[in-house]
């Protein structure tokens, strides 16, 4: 099989620039986000359509982005 | 010096060649069931490619295992890749370094390139008949431990190549966004340079070219006359930046801090440098 309806973009979320990734493979969208810092995937999910694994791979990643704290980087 | 990095053409090409073996290893080891080169084998960086019970690299016999059930024996050339543009698949690789495996390579840009480029993918898993390996013992000359970095540090002996990212440098974060925390003090070692390791890459996932890799170091003195001592946070990200500085560039002494910041983050005591 080869992967159909390959995309990736940047957008914001939560304060973060993050990458989604998506592509079908058989009758299954794949999605996997990125942060664009260091580059590291951290979420994903599939679907029956693109926005449907989208919409659930933005739902786990928001709520780990919500998780991690910045801190005063003076000494 | 073998030649280290394979192009996805001569993976489409060669992946079925009887003396290649391909392997997968993701930082999400969940990536090669949503679709994986026909015919490579996955590895579990978690349980597969350490020491599950006590903080170490794998074993040597449980690296024998896993090599033999790949159906790799010494001779077979192996193809590592994976997501991240190749983080653990650097890992993978500086392991099999450090058990002494001759012919081992990386496919150039991994699997963001090969899943860009809307090549085949499978998810079978395939099945391998069962070969012996036999390990060398381990080199640890490839790899530094918390004393030979306090060493490196109070005598200023080594160069100190920290690779994540200029937020996890400077303390601002303890872990790249979205994953979760893993130290008590953010910060950096002191001396340390910050050069993360995505700058050694083109946008496509693939290496930049040795001129480009040279000009990166260089402008941050790294230029392999004093030894160097790569880390980030567990020590996957450095050992991309180890393959880079040891096998594009050719330095002669490159050592891979695995400790890395969850070790000297969490030290009680620990000098750190911030920002």
């Amino acid at each position: 099989m080869k992967p159909e309806d390959y995309s990736r973009r940047q957008i914001e979320l939560s304060g973060w620039p993050i990458s989604i990734e998506s592509y079908k493979l058989g009758d299954v969208y794949h999605c996997t986000i990125y942060n664009v810092e260091p580059g590291a995937r951290f979420a994903r999910a599939d679907g029956s359509t693109k926005a449907e694994a989208e919409r659930a791979a933005l739902e786990k990643a928001t709520r780990y982005l919500q998780q991690t704290r910045r801190f005063p980087i003076s000494s | 010096m073998t030649e280290v990095l394979v192009s996805t053409d001569w993976v489409a090409q060669h992946a079925g060649d009887a003396n290649v073996r391909v392997v997968e290893v993701d930082v999400d080891t969940t990536a090669y069931d949503q679709g994986h080169v026909p015919g490579a084998a996955g590895w579990n960086w978690t349980t597969e490619l350490c020491d599950t019970l006590v903080r170490d690299i794998v074993p040597r016999q449980k690296l024998e295992v896993l090599l033999g059930k790949a159906g790799i024996d010494n001779n077979t050339t192996i193809i590592l890749y994976g997501d991240n543009n190749n983080w653990f698949a650097a890992w993978a690789f500086w392991q099999l370094k450090i058990y002494g495996h001759q012919d081992v390579r990386i496919m150039n840009g991994g699997r963001k390139k090969w899943i860009a480029e809307t090549r085949e993918l499978s998810t079978e898993k395939p099945s391998f008949p069962v070969k012996t390996y036999t390990a060398k013992a381990a080199d640890n000359s490839l790899r530094a431990f918390l004393p030979e970095v306090q060493q490196a540090v109070a005598s200023k002996s080594h160069a100190l190549v920290d690779v994540r990212s200029p937020q996890e440098f400077t303390g601002e974060i303890l872990a790249p966004p979205g994953l979760p925390e893993t130290c008590q003090r953010g910060g950096h070692i002191p001396g340390a340079k910050s050069i993360p390791w995505a700058k050694a890459c083109n946008e496509d996932g693939t290496f930049k070219s040795v001129d480009e890799l040279t000009s990166l170091y260089s402008a941050q003195g790294i230029t392999g006359e004093k030894p160097v001592i790569a880390y980030c946070r567990i020590g996957e990200r450095s050992s991309h930046t180890w393959f880079v500085l040891k096998y594009l560039l050719g330095f002669k002494d490159v050592q891979n801090y695995d400790g890395s910041w969850t070790e000297w983050g969490n030290l009680v005591g620990a000098a750190v440098e911030k920002p």
